[in-house]
């Protein structure tokens, strides 16, 4: 009833072509990144930034990455942890070796250095496919784990191996290193996933999504039509390490402030963030932002449920913790194998013929 | 819902509030994953300390202790969400059990005025006080263990180890790659060779490492192992039957639990350790009486006496004693965490106040200054006998070798101290 089109008149191509069409849509859209700008940043504490919100953020840009690669161009790749560590460690050098520019640029200029990367480890692409591909992606992750603890020029020689990032400021507010405001840290990180995820909306939609998708439904045909597979899949491997490598300066410099290579960018990441994007919805930019937000946000639930409310022991709660995520990700694949984007999509079909489906 | 949940935790969160009259040590554990044959009997031997000390003497000074407990699971995410989610309560000490989580909480901690007590591992040059100003390391750390490893080297080689090979099989982390640099170091010194075998996290996959020893036949393997590594290592060591007494583990690979898998080809394994072994102290009679026997054991309860939860039990024993010295300084029983760092910075352990204790002889003398925040670096050398099962003490408390570890603690500290922008203090 008040969730349709009708009566919502466009009168140019510009306005058909919105992301989103429906009046609706546009006006949740518009109240969500109000709160998230103007009401969040007033009320959240080092827990909940910490805890919740950069985790958040910073999983979902790695997710969009993923899914322009897995879900759009059907490129399946193991390698994410193994590149969020490039983009930490890029962004890290450059901390160190140029600290009167902005973290800012050295945050983009990490997320190109991986772009780079994400081509040459994706030029296996064009002649293998599929699990093979995987498995190709899966020998970039633990080449690249290994190559930052072995070379000591990407630690700057300390003795431990770990990088740490040293105090940068935008605008003179700090946004990494010890003394940073929760605001900050949030609204930094907050500020790349709005720009990434409209990046990544407005390159699905365009020719240059169309080339990905046609090369992930059917690469010959894609190809007799005129799509340059070349340029498609390397395309797609540059946007999406570009997107993985910020994730990754992020997760290093602004979140956890300390990493080590093996421990924070091992094998188990690139599965989490491959889950998050299967669990969202393949090929969805909303997907990525709900597979992220079901990974990162229910385990902090259900640990503050059972430990903080129900006053339950610690290990016991951390082992119901990893059952209850692993059945519900069983559960919610064979109940919708099209993840929550699917969900989502339903919901909203259903919507449009509510109270009158007949 | 994402919202609701943000309002309900919000509220917990402010009717939580200041609690009055209370001491808050949060215990940063880990019962599950690969590390938590370890993380168990350490959580337990802290909590049932501070259970012990509110049971029998009601508190510490009259105000009750609080142990909040963590799982961390030895990951960094998830001991960031710890760290964030208990200093809010009046965290007045943090001692995470890893050196990962370690090098999280040092900035954030020293930011938020907490001290961080990393016993005998986490940041060597934290030693320094004048740099570390919230971060403290007493009574042994990294370097220590692997110069008192060598020392007691030298004395079965008669002081002379050149010509000789040494291996160190470690953990690929920042804990397992800490005491690199002194022993190269003593390398060049003492003249031995040292072959580095990294070994990825988790350590189940050993095979590699092993064979390498077996070609190259090293005389002395030294382990900087953690969790389920340290089981698959001795295992690995006797499978290509390495003589075990040449085999010395630093005194995280020195637990039951690492040891008794292997059986009876365990036997002659060598750890060292900081604090000594066994139940046979006068404070386990009171543990048994105000903790097991009343039911109010953490975990299952039949830990005590076992390395790691002594361990456990001596890392709660030395924030007990911080925290009545920061009540003597300041003279007020409801002290803040900056009372409490006052109080490690002038925390003297003696033979007498460990008699008192009930714990007579059971770790080294020290005293922590403004300008040595890690004790004297004594330590000393335990076997594992297979039969008996049990850990002997083989060595009395030796020193490390102060000279070459002043060095490497000066210099490392130096440099954290320019990258950071810190000038030194107590002068």
């Amino acid at each position: 009833m008040l969730y349709r089109e009708a009566g919502d008149f466009k009168t140019s191509y510009a306005q058909d072509n919105q992301t989103f069409p429906l009046k609706l849509d546009r006006f949740g859209y518009y109240c969500i990144l109000g709160v998230a700008v103007f009401v969040i940043p007033f009320v959240i504490n080092d827990y909940w930034v910490n805890a919740v919100f950069l985790p958040f953020l910073i999983y979902a840009i790695a997710a969009i990455g993923l899914n322009i690669l897995v879900g759009y161009c059907g490129q399946l790749s193991l390698g994410t942890g193994g590149f969020m560590a490039v983009g930490a460690y890029a962004c890290y050098k450059l901390m160190t070796a140029f600290p009167e520019i902005s973290i800012l640029v050295h945050v983009l200029l990490a997320g190109g250095i991986t772009a780079a990367v994400g081509v040459v480890f994706g030029l296996p692409s064009l002649r293998i496919k599929g699990f093979y591909l995987a498995v190709a992606t899966l020998a970039a992750q633990f080449f690249l784990v290994w190559l930052f603890n072995r070379v000591a020029w990407f630690y700057n020689y300390s003795a431990s191996g770990q990088i740490s990032a040293p105090e940068r400021a935008v605008l003179g507010v700090n946004i990494t290193g010890a003394n940073v405001e929760p605001w900050a840290a949030y609204l930094f990180c907050l500020a790349f996933l709005v720009a990434s995820a409209w990046i990544a909306r407005n390159l699905t939609r365009g020719a240059t999504g169309r080339r990905w998708m046609a090369i992930r439904d059917m690469d010959i045909a894609a190809e007799i039509i005129g799509v340059n597979p070349l340029r498609a899949k390397l395309s797609a491997f540059a946007v999406s390490s570009f997107f993985v490598g910020i994730a990754g300066a992020l997760f290093f410099a602004v979140y956890l402030g300390a990493v080590e290579v093996g421990e924070a960018f091992g094998i188990q990441k690139s599965f989490l963030v491959l889950f998050m994007v299967i669990i969202g919805g393949l090929g969805s930019i909303f997907g990525s932002f709900a597979g992220a937000a079901f990974m990162v946000l229910l385990p902090v639930f259900l640990k503050n449920a059972l430990v903080g409310g129900l006053g339950w022991p610690t290990d016991l709660a951390t082992h119901l913790e990893i059952m209850i995520v692993g059945a519900l990700i069983i559960i919610f694949l064979i109940v919708e194998p099209h993840g929550f984007a699917q969900l989502w999509r339903i919901t909203k079909e259903k919507l449009r013929l509510w109270p009158f489906p007949h | 819902m994402k919202l609701k949940f943000a309002a309900v935790a919000l509220g917990a969160l402010l009717a939580a509030g200041p609690v009055l009259a209370e001491l808050v040590f949060p215990d940063l554990s880990y019962r599950t994953g690969p590390y938590a044959a370890n993380g168990i009997p350490f959580s337990d031997g802290y909590q049932d300390y501070f259970t012990l000390v509110n049971e029998r003497d009601g508190g510490i000074g009259g105000v009750k202790a609080r142990v909040l407990e963590c799982e961390t699971g030895y990951n960094t995410e998830k001991g960031v969400e710890c760290y964030e989610a208990t200093k809010g309560e009046g965290a007045l000490i943090y001692q995470p059990l890893s050196t990962g989580i370690t090098y999280q909480v040092i900035p954030k901690a020293s930011a938020d005025g907490i001290p961080v007590h990393s016993m005998g591992y986490g940041r060597t040059s934290a030693k320094n006080g004048r740099v570390f100003e919230w971060v403290f390391n007493y009574p042994a750390n990294y370097w220590d263990g692997a110069s008192i490893a060598v020392n007691h080297l030298l004395d079965q080689n008669a002081g002379d180890l050149s010509g000789k090979t040494i291996a160190l099989v470690y953990h690929n982390s920042a804990y397992g790659k800490e005491p690199i640099r002194t022993l190269e170091e003593l390398a060049k010194k003492h003249g031995f060779t040292l072959s580095l075998l990294p070994v990825d996290h988790p350590g189940q996959e050993q095979k590699s490492q092993w064979l390498q020893i077996r070609q190259q036949r090293p005389d002395y393997v030294l382990m900087w192992g953690w969790g389920v590594m340290n089981q698959v290592a001795i295992q690995e060591a006797a499978n290509i039957r390495f003589p075990m007494e040449n085999f010395i583990g630093i005194w995280w690979s020195g637990s039951e639990n690492d040891v008794r898998p292997v059986g009876a080809r365990a036997n002659g394994y060598k750890a060292l350790n900081m604090h000594a072994v066994g139940a046979d102290f006068p404070v386990f009679a009171d543990m048994q009486k105000y903790v097991m026997d009343a039911g109010k054991a953490a975990g299952a309860g039949d830990q005590m006496g076992t390395v790691l939860y002594n361990r456990g039990m001596y890392a709660a024993m030395l924030a007990v004693e911080a925290a009545k010295t920061a009540q003597q300084i300041h003279g007020t029983p409801d002290i803040t965490a900056a009372m409490m760092r006052d109080g490690m910075e002038t925390l003297v352990i003696d033979a007498a106040k460990m008699g008192s204790l009930g714990l007579a002889g059971f770790g080294p003398e020290f005293a922590v200054s403004c300008e040595n925040h890690g004790g004297n670096g004594f330590g000393t050398v335990t076997q594992w006998d297979a039969a008996a099962g049990i850990w002997t003490q083989i060595t009395d408390y030796v020193q490390s070798d102060q000279q070459v570890i002043g060095m490497l603690v000066a210099e490392d500290s130096a440099a954290y101290a320019a990258e950071n922008g810190i000038t030194g203090r107590c002068d």
